[in-house]
């Protein structure tokens, strides 16, 4: 690309690469048309998750139910992309609030290293060695009175389990830029460390938080779903759709539609999101030269 | 409130120990590396074993144990007792008790039922209570929902099962990951690595119990090669494992890929092919090491991954092991079998973590040279 000369920014040269990766621009798509119609097709054909028709249970797909329907008569339709809104909702909420912990606690531990970044980090790999799931099933029962259809305990526990390896890379990060000369500059000028850290550290660190809060979406929304799936979540998803799916999976009779649009939804979605991860990952990438 | 500051004065002082000297690192960490034994070996083998078993232990580990591992067991008993300490607020703080039922029970009936199990309505009392029962009279305790049973009674049966189907699950993932990344990353830009790098995707992308369901229908009732659920023969442990190992399997695969074409560039590998040893020697004896190393280093967090996965995996097919346990005492809010599997899965956990760091050391010998 060298006819290109010198003229284009990294973000133009970044962007131009992603551009070009057909997989992650696939996946960007899908990505969209997949909010777009959770959020707005059940407003538009007016479809009820929760209405019950005792007469249609069991539908295979047909023209009036075009994924068929459910134990209880329900619209399956209706329940994949309404269910869809929730995971939808948790993978984002959740992944902003470990975003927000995470960056923090990186930044901290990496700006002032020595003692307070081995002390820092010493928690955050005995945390990442636990099996996190406990503590999310515990902090979701805490919760599991108050706020029954409320999904704020969900964001909670599920982003505070997950700021463990968005704090390890954003502190790497930090450890590598805090002995550049421009952040010595910042401080001979007599900067604070806060304003270092905003201004002159984080900027640089964008780039690799966009990648890794990219891909701690699908893991969130994995998480939620085995919640869910242990009858544990808070409000209708995809988990619970394939929970409900794997429940009538019986010798005699398949209901195989029960099973397959919930688990091609939620595949689909996490698929796509892993590819627009790796896609920016390689995008941003300094060691990429074209 | 107070609770919440123990908690994080419990946290601070976590932190404080890796500003701890050498010299009481070792005393420190053998000391607790003794403790630690002693109480599991009171469980087997009665009050005098486990105290000698501890000392002899503590002893062992001075001569032996290097000073990496040390660190390490400083700081995790104590972060063991604080994980005890924050599950106990935890189940506390959640609504419902385990004597709360659909009939009324009146004040004294309850009262009655604390006194017996040793629930009392404070947590911090609770936490003493439960720390004296397993430190000095060396048990989990009796199951509050479960009636006339142990907690040691309930897992005992279950443990076994979590911890195959858990380690075969590891292995597998190691086998497939390890194999899928090597190729990979050893022919580079072929379909070969197309493949495997796609297969890894697909790994990580559908949660376990998607994978499980899958190949349920296909197998079990399509073809009808295995059975659909339940526990008792090996064939029962071949599906699940294979739900299990694969998301694990994929994540390693990507890391022993991009590790293994991180060595091929290096100078040493360059080195050993000039010598003119043989290609497959090359890459066994020297580049393998470079794609093992950040595989071993994942181990932990594989592990942990995979107790996640089998909560999941044991409910959909039906396994009696220790997941079925802990989901089932959260949800009744019993407490000692919550905090009993809890205590087992970490142990677990951390003695895995260990052997993962000696292993590491041994493996990777920028680590080997720290001793103290």
């Amino acid at each position: 690309m060298t006819s290109n000369g010198p003229e284009r920014s990294p973000f133009q040269l970044a962007r131009a690469r992603l551009l070009r990766n057909r997989v992650a621009v696939a996946g960007a798509l899908v990505i969209v048309l997949m909010c777009l119609a959770c959020v707005l097709l059940p407003v538009l054909l007016k479809l009820d998750p929760d209405h019950t028709q005792p007469a249609l249970r069991h539908l295979a797909p047909c023209a009036r139910f075009p994924f068929g329907t459910d134990t209880l008569g329900r619209d399956l339709l209706a329940r994949v992309l309404v269910g869809g809104r929730t995971s939808l909702l948790v993978g984002l909420a959740s992944t902003a609030v470990s975003v927000v912990v995470g960056v923090g606690y990186g930044a901290v531990a990496g700006f002032y290293g020595g003692k307070v970044d081995e002390a820092m980090m010493r928690l955050v790999d005995f945390l990442y060695g636990l099996p996190y799931m406990f503590l999310v099933i515990l902090i979701m029962l805490m919760f599991s009175e108050t706020a029954r259809g409320e999904m704020l305990p969900v964001f909670l526990a599920l982003g505070l389990v997950q700021w463990l390896t968005m704090a390890r890379i954003v502190r790497g990060q930090v450890l590598t830029l805090r002995h550049q000369e421009f952040v010595l500059a910042a401080e001979l000028l007599g900067a604070s460390d806060l304003r270092i850290l905003l201004r002159h550290v984080l900027p640089n660190v964008v780039g690799v938080i966009v990648v890794y809060a990219t891909l701690m979406v699908p893991s969130v929304i994995i998480l939620e779903s085995f919640l869910s799936f242990l009858g544990l979540g808070v409000a209708l998803s995809w988990g619970q759709l394939v929970s409900d799916g794997v429940a009538v999976v019986n010798p005699v009779r398949s209901y195989w539609w029960l099973l397959l649009w919930p688990s091609a939804f939620l595949g689909l979605t996490l698929l796509s999101l892993n590819f627009i991860g790796d896609g920016l990952r390689d995008a941003l990438d300094p060691k990429a030269r074209t | 409130m107070t609770e919440v500051l123990t908690l994080l004065a419990g946290l601070v002082v976590l932190g404080a120990t890796a500003w701890a000297p050498p010299r009481l690192t070792r005393v420190l960490g053998c000391l607790l590396f003794g403790l630690a034994l002693g109480v599991v070996l009171r469980f087997s083998i009665g009050a005098t074993g486990g105290v000698l078993g501890g000392a002899l232990a503590a002893g062992l580990a001075y001569r032996y144990l290097p000073l990496l591992v040390l660190r390490r067991v400083v700081f995790l008993v104590p972060a063991l007792v604080l994980l005890i300490f924050a599950t106990t607020l935890l189940m506390y703080r959640a609504p419902g008790n385990p004597f709360a039922n659909e009939r009324a029970t009146s004040p004294q009936v309850e009262a009655a039922l604390r006194a017996h199990y040793g629930v009392p309505k404070n947590a911090n009392q609770f936490f003493g209570i439960y720390m004296r029962r397993l430190l000095v009279e060396g048990t989990l305790g009796p199951s509050i929902k479960v009636q006339g049973r142990s907690v040691e009674e309930l897992i005992a049966p279950a443990f076994p099962v979590s911890l195959s189907l858990g380690l075969l699950a590891l292995t597998l993932s190691v086998i497939f990951g390890l194999s899928l990344g090597v190729l990979a990353g050893l022919k580079r830009n072929s379909a070969a690595d197309y493949l495997s790098m796609g297969l890894a995707l697909v790994g990580v992308s559908l949660p376990s119990f998607v994978i499980g369901a899958s190949l349920m229908i296909v197998f079990a009732l399509w073809l009808g090669w295995l059975p659909v659920a339940g526990w008792g023969s090996y064939r029962h442990l071949i599906m699940p494992a294979i739900a299990l190992s694969l998301p694990s399997a994929a994540v390693i695969a990507r890391l022993s890929r991009s590790g293994i074409i991180e060595v091929m560039q290096q100078d040493f590998v360059r080195t050993a092919r000039a010598k003119g040893l043989p290609e497959s020697w090359v890459i066994g004896r020297h580049a393998l090491r470079g794609a093992i190393i950040p595989v071993v280093s994942y181990l932990g967090p594989a592990a942990a991954a995979i107790m996640t996965g089998s909560f999941v995996v044991e409910v959909l097919f039906a396994i009696p092991g220790m997941g079925q346990w802990f989901v089932k005492g959260a949800i009744n809010r019993d407490y000692s079998v919550v905090l009993g599997t809890a205590i087992v899965y970490f142990g677990l956990v951390i003695l895995f973590n260990l052997l993962v760091d000696l292993a590491y050391s041994w493996l990777d010998p920028r680590v080997r040279g720290e001793r103290g």
